[in-house]
């Protein structure tokens, strides 16, 4: 691999009671890459994904072994500082759910988690984060209404904005389009080729045209094991595993 | 996460925790002090005899008029609420799905009924009562406590007629049932025991309830026979009881309302366990 | 083997069903319709606001003061209320946040069973225990000379009794709230208690309100248990300690001679509507904030 890892996960096993979630997952996700998670849906990406801002604690049915490993950390121990660990990470998740604050508390909320509290730097970061979700100029002049007003792709925006106030390395998005229209799409998508050259993005989607058009690395995933990895070119264009070539040529999804 | 932080957050759990093993706990306290106090009066005498002369001073006899005048009031309303009510529950899920505006209006409306305390009802059971010449009788109660409990009964049956799925009225549709035939045979077979369960739950509510028959029941020492008689209740028995200076008779107030407690707690749970049941039955689409 | 035919048979059951609908649907105007037309007598010679602010209740000699007594019913609910609010809330919260689901399978009994024990039984309970209680241990340790027999009494008995209903209606607001919510916030980096405290209460906000001002009307109105111990003296409390009066106290306690006395029947009537007015009310004004809370 020619660029660093940012992230390694090693024999991660996830079980929900007796069902088995995820088995034995290894990958490699580089830094400042996209790495495209695919599959169809209920194999396990968003467990996965969850796994790794151990948002998995909320569900105390779930149980988590093996490691994963940030910058050579394994945050799966228990006495990792589990609030930092997650402002490491910006979370976009397949609806947006906005806070039930304003646009502007949306915002600014994260920033004062992050320990901000400074009134004119605040209003600074709100501004450059907005402007980075590609929402400023739309939304300028309503940054005091609830932000439940906005339309879905806004919403979803604006949750991307507030996942970077938090000033993550990482952003972890599951499937951030799905609930979009084709144009909001298309502008998560743009932010996103921008934004990989100062994060580490990891996308979950079953949308393989997506995956083609944004991704520098592919997983994929099928009924919590991991079929194939590499890169897009590997997989999209010379798929080793049988499973990977029919997924590919649609004939199951 | 910031010392101050840590200390907010486990002080309210601590709070949270208290509150909750607090209303545990009054529950225990509550089901506990009418065990030990009543256990003490109860008696086969007690079930099965009605007071006799001098009984509220002391003397012997029983509340079996009161057992009885209770059942019979609380049926007699259930099955007059279960038949103006199940016919409101499935003209709103059968007639009116379509018009989900006027259900909610009507919803509304029996929402606000339902809050209404019961002894409004029984003011107005009363002056229905004068306006039509009756006298205090189980009739005028078991009307009283069928208007009272008519909302309950209504939006319970209408909370599980909801749940039923619309692949089957579609189904039934196609076999060329009618409206009135899919609410009266689909409707009322697939939600059975959800609708008993609702039946029950009103049942538990009109036998429990004074306020509503203070005005309309009336009270006597004798077993109730007929409809125009006036009729003993427990939760009146249980109250004149309390009011004696005697203490034996007090404490047969207790008996009492163990008595009624346990009808109560054996109704409710017959109909969770058929809730349970019915969710275990239910057909999914 | 039927009595009637098909068509025939629809036909009965649509018009049982309308009728039945449109007494349901009526049923609220014509309390109303009923209990105002009961009252006429006594609103024709008094003033509403004389009815509702003069304090001498006489009914022998036709005064009829009913202000002793909303006094009384606002007291005991509002104090009610005092304590049924934080504990419901914080238990909602500590059952659908902090514990695990088979948790809730033993609260939603506990829950059921306290809703369904007869008011006569909460009564009953708080003479037995409540009553010695507060005239021997928390009155003496306050350095309060108290019956027992109180408005703190009534309050208290109250507030268990709305605690089901209340409690009931919170935890279904706090569990349709989305976990994805809760995951937005905690992403973020909040704590959990940071998470409850801003994100989940602020959702929580309209249905909460509803849910308290819902126990609220439901506390106002109740009768027996609050009449076994308030002590039912006519008299403006001056604190939590004293006896009071509430409203369906007055009727429960005086339907036995209200056809003696001139006006009286009517002056109870007027009582039962002024209840059905304020539950009425209550509860229009809570369901806007429902309907507010579903469209957040």
């Amino acid at each position: 691999m020619d660029s660093q890892t940012k992230i390694e996960i090693r024999d991660l096993n996830v079980f929900a009671g007796k069902t088995q979630i995820l088995r034995n997952i290894n990958i490699d996700i580089p830094k400042n890459k996209i790495t495209v998670i695919l599959g169809p849906s209920g194999c396990g990406k968003t467990t996965l994904l969850k796994c790794l801002n151990r948002l998995t604690d909320l569900y105390p049915e779930l149980k988590v072994s093996g490691q994963i490993m940030i910058d050579g950390s394994n945050i799966l121990v228990a006495k990792e500082d589990i609030y930092k660990l997650r402002q490491q990470m910006g979370l976009l998740s397949q609806r947006p759910y906005p806070l039930p604050m304003t646009i502007y508390n949306n915002i600014a909320y994260a920033l004062k988690l992050r320990g901000i509290k400074n009134r004119r730097e605040t209003h600074k970061l709100v501004m450059h984060y907005l402007q980075q979700a590609n929402l400023w100029e739309e939304i300028r002049t309503r940054l005091r209404e609830p932000a439940s007003r906005l339309s879905i792709g806004q919403q979803q925006r604006l949750c991307l904005a507030r996942g970077l106030a938090v000033n993550p390395e990482i952003i972890l998005a599951d499937e951030p389009t799905s609930a979009l229209d084709p144009i909001s799409s298309q502008f998560i998508e743009e932010t996103f080729l921008k934004l990989k050259n100062d994060y580490t993005i990891v996308l979950v989607t079953h949308v393989l045209r997506q995956a083609k058009r944004i991704a520098d690395n592919v997983v994929f995933m099928y009924l919590g094991d991991v079929i194939e990895q590499g890169s897009v070119e590997e997989v999209f264009g010379n798929p080793k595993m049988e499973k990977t070539k029919l997924y590919l040529g649609g004939t199951f999804n | 996460m910031t010392r101050g932080q840590k200390i907010e957050e486990k002080v309210f759990k601590s709070l949270m925790i208290f509150a909750t093993y607090f209303i545990l706990a009054i529950l225990a306290i509550i089901i506990y002090s009418i065990f030990e106090k009543g256990i003490k009066s109860v008696s086969w005498e007690m079930l099965t005899q009605i007071p006799k002369g001098g009984y509220y001073y002391g003397k012997g006899g029983g509340i079996l008029n009161a057992i009885l005048g209770s059942l019979a009031l609380a049926t007699g309303a259930s099955v007059l609420a279960f038949v103006i009510g199940l016919p409101v529950a499935l003209y709103l899920n059968v007639f009116l799905i379509r018009h989900k505006k006027v259900i909610d209006v009507i919803r509304f409306l029996l929402d606000l009924v339902w809050g209404i305390p019961s002894i409004v009802y029984g003011a107005f059971g009363f002056s229905l009562m004068i306006f039509f010449g009756l006298q205090t009788s189980l009739l005028a109660g078991i009307l009283t406590v069928t208007l009272f409990i008519l909302p309950i009964m209504i939006r319970s049956m209408d909370e599980i007629l909801r749940t039923v799925p619309v692949g089957l009225q579609e189904a039934a549709y196609s076999l060329g049932s009618n409206k009135s035939e899919i609410a009266f045979k689909i409707f009322t077979r697939q939600s059975f025991s959800g609708i008993i369960t609702a039946v029950l739950l009103s049942f538990g509510r009109g036998i429990g309830d004074a306020a509503a028959v203070l005005f309309t029941a009336g009270y006597t020492d004798h077993l109730p026979n007929g409809l125009l008689e006036p009729v003993a209740t427990l939760p009146l028995s249980i109250f004149f009881q309390l009011s004696s200076p005697v203490p034996e008779v007090q404490n047969r107030a207790y008996a009492s309302a163990l008595v009624l407690t346990l009808i109560i707690l054996i109704v409710s749970l017959f109909s969770r366990g058929l809730g349970k049941r019915y969710h275990k039955t239910k057909i999914n689409f | 083997m039927y009595l009637l035919n098909r068509k025939q048979r629809h036909a009965v059951n649509y018009t049982w069903m309308i009728i039945s609908l449109l007494l349901v649907a009526f049923l609220p105007f014509l309390l109303f319709l009923g209990l105002y037309i009961k009252s006429v007598l006594l609103l024709d010679d008094y003033s509403l606001v004389d009815l509702i602010f003069s304090r001498t209740w006489k009914p022998s000699s036709g005064q009829f003061g009913f202000y002793p007594f909303i006094v009384g019913s606002v007291w005991v609910t509002l104090v009610a209320m005092l304590i049924t609010a934080p504990v419901c809330l914080l238990t909602a919260i500590y059952v659908t946040q902090y514990t695990r689901k088979y948790f809730l399978r033993i609260m939603h009994p506990a829950i059921d069973i306290l809703a369904g024990i007869p008011s006569v039984v909460y009564g009953l309970w708080g003479i037995l225990v409540i009553v010695p209680f507060i005239s021997q241990y928390l009155g003496p340790w306050m350095g309060v000379k108290t019956m027992g027999y109180s408005i703190l009494a009534a309050s208290f008995v109250l507030s268990i009794m709305i605690i089901p209903f209340v409690l009931n209606i919170l935890i279904e607001i706090f569990r349709s709230i989305p976990m994805e919510l809760k995951e937005a916030a905690l992403s973020l980096g909040a704590t959990q208690w940071q998470t409850i405290k801003h994100v989940l209460i602020k959702k929580a906000l309209p249905g909460i309100i509803a849910a308290f001002g819902f126990g609220l009307a439901r506390a106002f109105g109740e009768t027996m248990a609050v009449l076994m111990v308030v002590g039912n003296v006519v008299r403006l409390p001056k604190s939590v300690f004293d006896p009071g009066y509430t409203l369906p106290a007055l009727i429960a306690n005086n339907y036995g001679e209200m056809m003696s006395i001139p006006k009286y029947d009517s002056a109870l009537m007027f009582a039962a509507l002024l209840l059905l007015a304020v539950s009425l009310f209550f509860n229009l004004v809570m369901h806007f904030f429902i309907v507010r809370y579903n469209k957040f």
